[in-house]
């Protein structure tokens, strides 16, 4: 009776734990929905007219529900069924609608790929798209590549995600390495009475964040700003004190962090305010993007006040695809603009860029698909023009770098790009 | 790098390895009573921050009064998960269960807050999260200090009810030897239910501080855990004292490492140096043994 009362309550605990885990953090959606037709570009070029009719065309992901990157995954599932609504509404691919095959990987490199096996053996997904972080898009890309599927993403654009000699693989987004050049070459060009003497350089050890700060520091060090500070620390540290009680303690006048997540971000800003220390200028790779989240943890606009970020795109990027996008979120999750997440839009254009592949191929087939896709054909995307190179990266994209202003994330970088405004600078105090 | 910057190590290592502790003494102290490994306690920490988030943000509570709500809550919320989840492991298989089970305890409770409060992370904040004062010649944050000072008094009366109440001589008894301490009337399940409410509504109050000094979402417990149980190791299961010690030392060493050599390296002779001292104590520093004598 005990035994029996024990094996029933562990079961109970163990299915409760399965479902809510489910309700948290794993979806299954079909947008098939039908009505007006929504003409991007994108959108459009992939489908018959009207709205979809045939069977369902299942697409598989595994994206982080839960974990580490819950915010990037959640973000990006919500861009992966804004499009597949538009898709569908627009009569989805070659007249067949949409069925997205979401499964969470809860952030962990092991389970996304056994999410991938399941998603192409089992649940028969004829076309799959990408994972958030690079540090799960490289083992994802492998198994996919088994299996000769086309791995479109938007969120893995480390060196390290195309340094396996894989022919399937494919970055809509901005390739990282390149994300802090903007940054650095706008601080070297700053007359030398106002440019930062110093410069501290802290950064996770994750494939996203460190490959970027060399070259920034390289540029910045060829302008004559020494480095007082460089440092890597661990992505799973939770104590971030000392590191950034020692970058305050340096002084620096420019700091730039290498980070992925908004808690990384926080963490330093409390830190320098706690320490009554400012710098004149302050990049973090990754966290400020997170729209109203970052701010709300920061502790307001005024904290965040003239905080940099690198990035392809942002809510206000003048674009009609990417307005439209934009209005369709609000309209669905709520919130204001400011809220929408890169993410979004990059999970959104992995979507734009096979909708265009299949239209062009007229199929499902993925070996046409990847061929499609390193033909050199510019594609269009809410992040801008999308060109694949021989890698797999995308050579069209821009890097931008934005600022928190007034509440507002703000195009700043480069200087002479449309719709840049300029960048205040130095960095106001805390909370002013 | 100048002394300035280690002495401001040494104290940043101090103040954060209370906390720490606050957050590890739960995890103790139910092992300590029921021999159970609780791998929900980084989500009930968790769940103690959210309790503080709605209470500040949405009733205007101070973070600190608020724990007089948070408290008592998660106390009946440990009694109840001790009756419906733990009470039910048999004895010889207990310690190794409890983790499959409070994995599952885990997992409800991230569901459960993913679902209320979504993934996004949010940051506790009151007047004094960013305040500092200024002394030998580094700023001190308000936060860390009062979390310090909170972790030494709830400790201090978690170690005085173990130890010189007739409620901590039952726990320490059915601690023992179970049978004997029914025989001679201590009511067991109640003392255990009773100690794991203790120990959760402990962590009430560690999750409040945690999240006043860290950004968290529903998945920030993960994180927490793997340098919990290390402390609670390097303690030696079932010792509140320890927790504290071994998290001041765990917690200050790795932050003097980080500041004279290096981040990265600080996690390694964090963990190694759990290693070292598992290899002379390997009862940690206030072994089992050691604390049921005393």
């Amino acid at each position: 009776m005990r035994r029996s009362g024990w094996m029933w309550s562990c079961a109970t605990v163990v299915a409760i734990a399965g479902l809510l885990a489910g309700c948290g953090g794993s979806s299954n959606s079909s947008s098939s929905a039908s009505g007006a037709s929504s003409n991007t570009a994108s959108t459009s070029s992939a489908s018959g007219s009207g709205a979809a009719t045939g069977s369902p065309v299942v697409i598989g992901s595994s994206l982080s529900l839960s974990g580490d990157f819950s915010a990037d995954g959640q973000a990006f599932e919500r861009g992966y069924q804004l499009w597949a609504s538009d898709i569908n509404k627009a009569g989805g691919l070659l007249g067949h609608p949409v069925k997205l095959d979401i499964v969470s990987d809860a952030s962990s490199p092991a389970q996304v790929v056994t999410n991938y096996q399941k998603l192409i053996s089992s649940d028969h997904a004829k076309l799959v798209f990408g994972p958030v972080s690079t540090l799960l898009t490289v083992p994802a890309s492998k198994v996919v590549n088994r299996y000769g599927y086309a791995f479109v993403e938007g969120a893995g654009g480390a060196p390290a995600a195309f340094g396996n000699g894989l022919h399937n693989i494919f970055d809509v987004s901005l390739p990282v390495i390149d994300n802090l050049v903007p940054f650095a070459k706008w601080v070297a060009s700053l007359p030398a009475s106002e440019r930062p003497k110093t410069a501290a350089y802290a950064t996770s050890d994750d494939p996203f964040t460190q490959p970027q700060i060399p070259l920034a520091q390289q540029i910045m060090q060829a302008a004559g700003i020494k480095t007082v500070y460089n440092k890597v620390f661990p992505a799973e540290v939770t104590d971030y004190a000392p590191i950034a009680s020692a970058v305050a303690s340096s002084k620096a006048e420019a700091v730039v962090l290498g980070s992925v997540d908004v808690p990384t971000v926080s963490a330093f800003v409390h830190a320098f305010i706690q320490q009554h220390y400012n710098p004149k200028v302050f990049i973090a790779t990754a966290g400020p993007d997170q729209g109203g989240d970052f701010v709300k943890a920061v502790g307001g606009a005024a904290n965040a006040e003239g905080i940099m970020y690198p990035n392809g795109w942002y809510p206000g990027y003048a674009n009609a695809a990417s307005q439209k996008l934009v209005s369709e979120y609000v309209a669905k999750y709520g919130g204001s603009p400011s809220d929408v997440n890169a993410d979004v839009a990059e999970g959104y254009s992995v979507g734009q860029a096979v909708a265009q592949a299949v239209a062009a191929t007229h199929s499902l087939d993925n070996a046409k698909i990847i061929s499609y896709l390193h033909s050199g054909q510019t594609l269009n995307s809410v992040q801008g023009p999308v060109k694949f190179d021989a890698k797999g990266e995308n050579g069209a994209a821009a890097a931008f770098v934005f600022q928190w202003q007034k509440g507002q994330q703000v195009q700043v970088l480069p200087t002479g790009a449309s719709g840049s405004k300029p960048p205040v600078y130095p960095k106001p105090n805390w909370g002013s | 790098m100048n002394s300035t910057a280690l002495a401001k190590a040494v104290v940043d290592g101090i103040l954060t390895g209370g906390v720490y502790a606050l957050m590890a003494a739960g995890l103790t102290l139910i092992f300590g009573v029921m021999d159970i490994i609780n791998i929900a306690q980084g989500a009930l920490i968790v769940l103690g921050a959210y309790m503080s988030y709605v209470l500040s943000v949405h009733l205007g509570i101070d973070l600190f009064l608020g724990l007089f709500i948070t408290i008592p809550a998660f106390f009946v919320l440990g009694v109840g998960i001790e009756w419906a989840f733990m009470r039910r492991l048999r004895d010889q298989d207990r310690a190794a269960m409890s983790i499959l089970v409070t994995y599952a305890v885990a997992i409800i409770i991230e569901g459960l807050l993913s679902v209320i409060f979504g993934v996004n992370f949010v940051q506790l904040h009151a007047s004094y999260t960013d305040s500092t004062f200024h002394i030998l010649g580094f700023y001190l944050p308000y936060i860390y200090v009062f979390g310090f000072l909170l972790a030494l008094v709830l400790l201090g009366a978690m170690y005085y009810l173990l130890y010189h109440t007739h409620f901590g001589r039952g726990v320490r008894g059915s601690l023992q030897n179970r049978t004997a301490a029914e025989l001679i009337g201590v009511n067991v399940n109640r003392v255990r239910a009773l100690s794991v409410g203790i120990g959760v509504a402990v962590t009430a109050a560690g999750g409040m501080v945690f999240g006043a000094t860290n950004a968290f979402n529903p998945s920030s417990g993960y994180d927490l855990i793997s340098r919990l149980l290390s402390i609670v190791i390097l303690a030696g299961l079932g010792s509140i004292g320890g927790a504290l010690i071994a998290a001041l030392f765990m917690v200050t060493l790795e932050d003097v490492v980080a500041v004279l050599w290096s981040p990265v390296w600080a996690t390694l002779v964090y963990y190694a140096s759990l290693i070292v001292v598992l290899s002379f104590r390997p009862n940690g520093l206030f072994g089992k043994a050691a604390v049921r004598a005393q």
